[in-house]
């Protein structure tokens, strides 16, 4: 094999793909873009407007309360909330919000709550609407304290300990360490990013180098060369992995510079987010050495399938139109390693692209687990290899590179 | 020299079951001679030609340009070969410059030679203007100029034209003309493909007349004139594949 003539094919199609519009949104363009703009833009934005929901004094109706001043005063002393005089047709308030809550205050409550007898009230809200789901916490919270402090009362009245109806103490402690608990929050999405970002990021190059050139009349003139096909498929497959690399690599970096942005301009209130940006910055050489390693097979199993397919095709709209479901193939099994109890075992380890999904939720915590690893990158290896030697079979076939 | 031997095409088509494209065609082109393979749309000369290219491969026979085989060596054939037809479009995004670098290096030209090669092309078809436009850049005059380069860059001794001045205007079309003669002068073998007589009548040393991939006739054009009674061309030309219209319209 003359490695010259594939490194030949190779420079030539980097230079024209470095020239192309479509090419260059796809492969640097959106991966450096996208992270950005959907969560420090939209992040910040959703950021910004909860906490202005936050501080929004909320109107909630008052139902009943007049045979219990102790309650309904406090209520209207809590200063978060504006109460307002009960009215007909308050729950299409709530729901037309008009008024984001209804506190409902039985008949008799503060004498029941001096005889000790129990009563419910009842807050009315619209579930899901974030605005009036604040408006009940800040409800609620009154009325915990509320009750607190009666049960304090009743316990003082018969000289009772506060703690005697706390008996014992119980916390949850974390021995995770803090690389481990964000990895495993932002772990899945990584290995989905990267893969998703792999295949857009050959896909566009895949089709402008088979069926964009059947379509610019360019198929004749290289196949009238002396280069053998299969010198000539590889070299244009070297360049659809370097695209799909190359996105992936820049996805991940953007999303670091993204997510520490983020967390930089939002400080506490993402604190999740945050935690996951440091992650991100600290992902040691070992981790991305390895999640860019097990990467590799798979960004030459979608190259060499996206080329193959798209060769089928006499234009670039006819290779977009068998290209574009492929997403899909792709998207379900990587969307399915971040649902939660989805974790990696060895039948899992030889479904494509579920495989190398779960497994880099697991790198990036730094679990290894080593015979996984072997079955998943030699298993990958073989779908690519296939996929490669099927790439080049069809480039020797008239019947699909003169498709007429 | 080329030296077709028993050459055929066949392919499966879903409707139409087997078609012959190219149907044992044999015949010799000398160096330093054009030689015209005269036919209808459809008749079989772009597939003859591709065979010829080891675009596409025979289905059977075989064809030996300038010693090797076509089937047997390809790529050796190909590094002989300068193949030109107007589906051999340019590549959009290289300038002219690298476009004919780029195939100059597929034939195996070391750097220095290809430097050389290429001014000495770009200075004789006057292409020094445009040497660094792209090629999505250039009229129509430009880019065949361009195309002619990337056919000579390894100074092939075979060159095939498959109706290289198709839907081209009077002025492109002549240089595409004279270019074949220079190739004839130069010792070069030619074969032509096309369906304008007088082209043919221009240009061939040796006509070859085809039709449903079936070589019916073969000389000079005074051979022909002397064998068909005819002095017009198409005269000759209608008379030789008339009655292959009517068989094939009786089919």
């Amino acid at each position: 094999m003359s490695l010259r003539n594939v490194g030949i094919v190779y420079r030539k199609e980097l230079t024209e793909a470095l020239r192309d519009r479509r090419t260059l949104i796809s492969t640097i363009i959106v991966p450096l873009f996208l992270f950005p703009v959907l969560s420090v833009g939209f992040g910040a934005l959703a950021v910004s407007l909860v906490g202005k929901a936050k501080e929004e004094i909320p109107k909630v109706m008052l139902r009943g309360g007049g045979d219990s001043p102790a309650i309904v005063e406090g209520l209207r002393k809590l200063g978060k909330i504006e109460i307002v005089p009960e009215a007909p047709g308050w729950k299409d308030q709530i729901i037309n919000k008009e008024i984001r809550a209804a506190v409902e205050i039985p008949a008799g409550f503060q004498a029941d709550v001096a005889e000790q007898k129990s009563d419910t009230v009842k807050i009315f809200n619209y579930e899901g609407e974030m605005k009036s789901e604040f408006a009940s916490d800040k409800v609620e919270k009154y009325l915990k304290d509320y009750s607190d402090t009666v049960v304090k009362a009743r316990l003082a009245a018969k000289n009772l300990p506060v703690d005697a109806l706390k008996p014992f103490e119980f916390k949850r402690e974390n021995v995770a360490p803090p690389e481990k608990v964000s990895g495993a929050a932002i772990g899945g999405l990584i290995g989905y990013t990267v893969i998703l970002l792999c295949m857009t990021g050959a896909m566009y190059p895949a089709m402008d180098l088979t069926a964009g050139e059947k379509e610019r009349g360019t198929m004749e003139t290289i196949l009238s060369s002396p280069i053998s096909r299969m010198h000539l498929v590889l070299g244009k497959f070297f360049l659809v992995l370097t695209a799909a690399l190359g996105t992936a690599a820049l996805s991940v970096l953007s999303m670091g510079i993204s997510f520490s942005v983020l967390s930089h301009y939002t400080g506490q209130t993402a604190g999740g987010r945050a935690a996951a940006a440091g992650l991100l910055l600290k992902l040691g050489p070992k981790t991305v050495l390895s999640v860019f390693l097990m990467t590799l097979p798979v960004a030459v199993l979608f190259s060499a399938t996206l080329m193959t397919i798209a060769l089928f095709a006499k234009t670039y709209k006819e290779a977009q139109s068998y290209l574009t479901p492929m997403t899909f193939v792709v998207i379900i099994p990587a969307i399915a390693a971040m649902l939660p109890g989805v974790e990696l075992t060895p039948k899992l380890s030889l479904i494509p692209i579920l495989n190398v999904s779960l497994l880099c939720k697991e790198l990036v915590t730094g679990t290894y687990h080593w015979n996984l690893i072997a079955i998943i990158f030699s298993s990958t290896c073989v779908y690519a290899a296939a996929a490669l030697f099927l790439a080049v079979k069809m480039f020797q076939r008239e019947s699909v590179l003169f498709r007429s | 020299m080329i030296e077709a031997r028993g050459l055929s095409k066949r392919f499966q088509d879903k409707k139409r079951g087997e078609i012959r494209a190219v149907d044992n065609v044999s015949f010799t082109c000398q160096p330093g001679k054009i030689y015209g393979l005269l036919g209808a749309n459809g008749a079989g000369k772009t597939t003859t030609l591709r065979m010829l290219a080891t675009i596409l491969e025979p289905t059977d026979g075989t064809a030996i340009v300038c010693g090797h085989d076509i089937v047997e060596h390809p790529e050796k054939v190909r590094a002989n070969v300068g193949f030109l037809s107007t589906a051999t479009a340019l590549y959009p995004r290289l300038t002219a410059q690298e476009m004919v670098e780029y195939f100059g290096r597929l034939n195996g030209l070391d750097e220095a030679t290809l430097k050389k090669r290429i001014d000495d092309i770009f200075n004789r078809l006057d292409m020094n203007a445009f040497r660094d436009r792209r090629c999505d850049k250039l009229s129509t005059g430009m880019k065949q100029k361009t195309s002619i380069a990337r056919t000579l860059v390894h100074n092939p001794p075979v060159m095939i034209f498959d109706e290289p001045t198709n839907g081209l205007d009077i002025m492109t079309a002549r240089t595409i003309t004279s270019f074949i003669r220079e190739c004839r002068d130069l010792g070069k073998t030619v074969i032509f493909s096309t369906h304008i007589m007088s082209e043919v009548e221009k240009l061939c040393d040796i006509i070859g007349i085809i039709q449903n991939g079936k070589l019916l006739a073969e000389g000079a054009l005074a051979q022909l004139r002397d064998k068909y009674a005819e002095h017009d061309l198409e005269e000759i030309f209608v008379k030789v594949v008339a009655p292959y219209y009517i068989n094939a319209g009786a089919n």
